[in-house]
């Protein structure tokens, strides 16, 4: 197969960024700390689930060789991912999970904004939904950081012990390479840097009235863009594609 | 499992412009701005509301249901308050 187009590419890295986030919340259904909350949970997965199939849906189009939204998050091997290292992080205790989606959400809503003026159509037209969207997760997320930074012992020393793994993974969201730099020098990608003042605002303010200390200056992970993933990826892979290895080209 | 201090909170929706709030049940929520998060997230997910208030369960007065024969018996007698007994011209078309 040809190296994948830059705009591929790109739209690939997205759609897997919704769909390994998307994932992941769906692990919590039936399990989280109270019904609502399982609910809650459950609804922004479906969120990125469904942002996650319009991208793969436009990767299929923009690739033209007839691999649809079922090949793309089904039938690739874990190097063909590209998604953020944040956005497969263990869920690990309910802090950590609302975290993740917190530091996530404080990206994706004002990328996906500014990704609306797109030339692309599609991809705008999918900006336009997935940012109303990630606006909830926003304020959903946001609401728990404060709940759990300034609420009791407990949910303090949790939501900090989860800053200090996630925290590494975030340099990750505003990294591109060359193929993403020329869609943004064509104005059809929205260059993540620009979005960097207004997540490093949202993050600081809300963990600030949080009670939470953001790290100082810490060493970046990066390699999700370039498919290195971390070992839990591989356990996550093998449940997410469990029943179209098991029965290939299983329908319902 | 929500802790016994986590409140009660009751639901109304109003799915449309014109329409008054309707009762749609309840949840438990730490404070009332998860409780309208909640409410949100647990009953407009097929697209039923517009408009959404919550009210902590503790803070509705309700009837006793030991009183019904008292409260609400008498009126059975009293069909005349039904307003069925007019007769409506024919120029007044629907009522």
């Amino acid at each position: 197969m040809p190296a994948a187009s830059p705009l591929l590419r790109y739209v690939l890295r997205r759609a897997d960024d919704a769909l390994i986030l998307g994932h992941r919340l769906s692990e919590w259904c039936g399990h989280a700390p109270m019904m609502e909350e399982d609910m809650a949970l459950a609804n922004m997965g479906l969120d990125l689930l469904g942002q996650a199939r319009a991208l793969y849906t436009y990767a299929g189009e923009v690739e033209g060789v007839g691999r649809n939204e079922d090949d793309f998050a089904y039938r690739r091997i874990e190097r063909d991912y590209e998604n953020l290292l944040l956005t497969e992080q263990p869920n690990g205790d309910f802090a950590h999970t609302m975290l993740r989606q917190f530091l996530y959400a404080a990206f994706a809503y004002p990328y996906w904004q500014a990704m609306m003026t797109s030339p692309d159509a599609t991809l705008a037209a999918i900006a336009a939904k997935s940012e109303k969207e990630m606006a909830y997760h926003l304020r959903h997320s946001a609401e728990w950081m404060l709940r759990l930074g300034d609420g009791t012992a407990e949910s303090h020393r949790r939501l900090a012990a989860a800053l200090e793994i996630l925290w590494p993974t975030t340099g990750e969201l505003f990294t591109t390479d060359e193929g993403e730099q020329a869609l943004i020098a064509q104005a059809i990608a929205t260059d993540p840097e620009s979005v960097r003042p207004q997540w490093t605002a949202t993050v600081t303010q809300t963990l600030t009235q949080a009670t939470i200390e953001i790290p100082a200056k810490a060493w970046m992970h990066t390699g999700g863009r370039q498919g290195r993933h971390s070992e839990a990826f591989g356990h996550l892979l093998t449940e997410l594609q469990y029943v179209q290895r098991l029965i290939p080209n299983a329908t319902w | 499992m929500p802790t016994p201090n986590t409140p009660i909170w009751e639901v109304f929706i109003r799915s449309r412009n014109g329409l008054a709030h309707k009762h749609v049940g309840s949840l438990h929520a730490a404070d009332a701005t998860l409780a309208l998060q909640a409410a949100r997230d647990l009953y407009t997910r097929r697209g039923e509301g517009l408009s959404i208030w919550v009210v902590p369960t503790a803070s509705i007065t309700a009837s006793d249901p030991q009183d019904r024969e008292m409260l609400f018996e008498p009126t059975a007698s009293k069909p005349y308050r039904h307003p069925t007994f007019y007769e409506i011209p024919d120029e007044v078309g629907h009522m």
